[in-house]
């Protein structure tokens, strides 16, 4: 093994790094709002509204992120009225490709993961809420959203660490994340195993830290399910 | 029985379907302040729905309600109540106690407690936190208050449910099957409570499968089956046998000796 190298390699991945994170957190932050959305169109009651939040889930689910990514990138540049629309100065840019297709795939799998997480609120609960008086926003923000929270966050750290790991895949619409930067030094050196073993050690510290987080975050708010009688 | 009381319920024909099936098919019922009304009938006679009904958990699909004086309005045909602020103003004066306790998992027992007088009623925080402590004391729950329910026995929860309802400070109580998902050496703790409660002058509705309980606590029985009322009257007379058929049918399943 030539460690030279490999440290080498290393640090120059890293620079990826904050490409990397800021794609994820853009895109699990929009996800996440379009995610709302889409949950609100489900339960709206309108018909039209539903129709459209499932055909919308059922398409981002159903089609690989990588076919989304080359669609937004490469083909809507193709119609015309995208290109002369206000959006191409932001549809042009590869960078913002990415964000936009990171973040429609993962709204469509937050959407279930809150449709999962509310429906798993046992509807005893949400019955003595009213029984006591509560209704309507202060039921869900005392009663619904932090049950439904406790029941989507495991869930929900799995779809963060997949978004993580899916930026590599931005590397295809020239976005220089790590990924992108270990085909570059693969192209000069042609050193794929090093590069990739640094690639892969590279993302997995950061989804190792992630789960961490997440973790973290679980045992908080889980004091509940946790048996300690005496 | 004493001088007439107010009355705090009143029903008049109140009817509840599920779909094609008449739950309750018309039901006039009166409860008076400080009395303590059993409500017994079989499985499937509609004595559940009925309570639920009282405090809207179900909507009645026609029928008159009036709680505490005032008539709650209604939208024909089940579809709901006219006016929430009226049904969240009145429910919190009606509390409820539920078979399965239902306290809310990702609060402490303390929590629970605290949780409506604090957000549904505004009130302040260290006088809640004191009124608090003290019906856990009256249920014997002190040690328990920073536990979650999932920490507590069956009787535990349910002694904090009713902590928690009596915590609204509310006009009437609902028990709904309060001891059915209890094992039987926790059925006592949770009664002797009720009991209790009881003695106070309490109003208290209680759908019950304990029959000792309903016919030494109660001030009136009211026996559902089929949909309506079949029989209603004073334990005693109803206990004593011979009142309704159908009653004395029914308590003779429960006074059959143990196999």
């Amino acid at each position: 093994m030539d460690w030279p190298f490999l440290l080498d390699t290393t640090l120059q991945l890293l620079s990826g790094v904050p490409l990397a994170l800021q794609l994820a957190a853009l895109s699990l932050t929009a996800g996440m709002a379009l995610a709302v959305l889409a949950h609100a169109a489900m339960v709206s009651g309108v018909a039209p509204l539903q129709w459209t939040a499932v055909a919308y889930t059922d398409l981002f689910r159903g089609t690989p992120l990588l076919v989304q990514i080359f669609f937004i990138y490469y083909g809507l540049g193709q119609i015309p009225a995208v290109r002369e629309s206000a959006l191409w100065p932001i549809l042009r840019e590869p960078y913002w490709c990415a964000v936009l297709a990171l973040a429609l795939n993962t709204s469509a799998y937050c959407a279930e993961i809150i449709r999962g997480a509310l429906a798993a609120v046992p509807p005893g609960e949400v019955e003595a809420a009213r029984a006591c008086g509560m209704s309507g926003l202060l039921l869900c923000r005392r009663i619904v959203w932090p049950i439904a929270l406790r029941h989507g966050l495991p869930i929900y750290g799995s779809e963060a660490i997949l978004m993580v790991k899916a930026t590599s895949l931005t590397s295809i619409i020239t976005l220089t994340e790590i990924t992108g930067i270990a085909h570059k030094l693969i192209a000069s050196t042609y050193r794929v195993v090093e590069i990739f073993v640094a690639a892969g050690v590279i993302y997995l510290a950061m989804t190792f830290l992630l789960t961490l987080v997440i973790g973290l975050a679980e045992r908080r708010l889980s004091a509940h399910l946790t048996h300690r009688r005496n | 029985m004493k001088t007439e009381t107010a009355p705090v319920i009143v029903t008049e024909a109140l009817s509840k379907r599920f779909g094609t099936v008449e739950v309750l098919k018309g039901i006039d019922f009166q409860a008076r302040d400080g009395e303590v009304v059993s409500i017994l009938g079989a499985s499937g006679s509609g004595k559940s729905t009925f309570l639920r009904c009282l405090n809207l958990l179900e909507l009645p699909t026609s029928g008159r309600l009036h709680l505490l004086g005032e008539e709650v309005r209604l939208r024909e045909g089940g579809k709901g109540a006219a006016d929430r602020r009226q049904v969240d103003r009145l429910r919190a004066q009606v509390a409820m106690v539920f078979q399965n306790f239902c306290l809310w998992s990702h609060k402490t027992v303390l929590e629970n407690l605290m949780e409506a007088p604090l957000h549904v009623q505004h009130r302040k925080r260290a006088e809640v936190q004191l009124e608090a402590m003290a019906l856990l004391d009256r249920v014997g729950l002190t040690a328990r208050a920073d536990a979650y329910p999932a920490q507590l026995s069956g009787g535990q929860q349910q002694r904090a449910a009713i902590a928690r309802a009596l915590m609204m400070k509310p006009r009437v109580l609902l028990f709904d099957e309060p001891t059915s998902a209890l094992d039987p050496e926790l059925v006592g703790e949770v009664l002797k409570v009720m009991r209790d409660l009881a003695s106070e002058g309490r109003t208290m509705l209680i759908v019950t499968h304990e029959m000792a309980f309903a016919r030494d606590v109660s001030s009136r029985v009211v026996f559902l089956d089929g949909g309506v009322v079949a029989a209603e009257g004073p334990p005693k007379a109803l206990f004593g046998g011979g009142f309704n058929q159908r009653f004395d049918q029914f308590i003779s399943r429960f006074s059959q000796p143990a196999a």
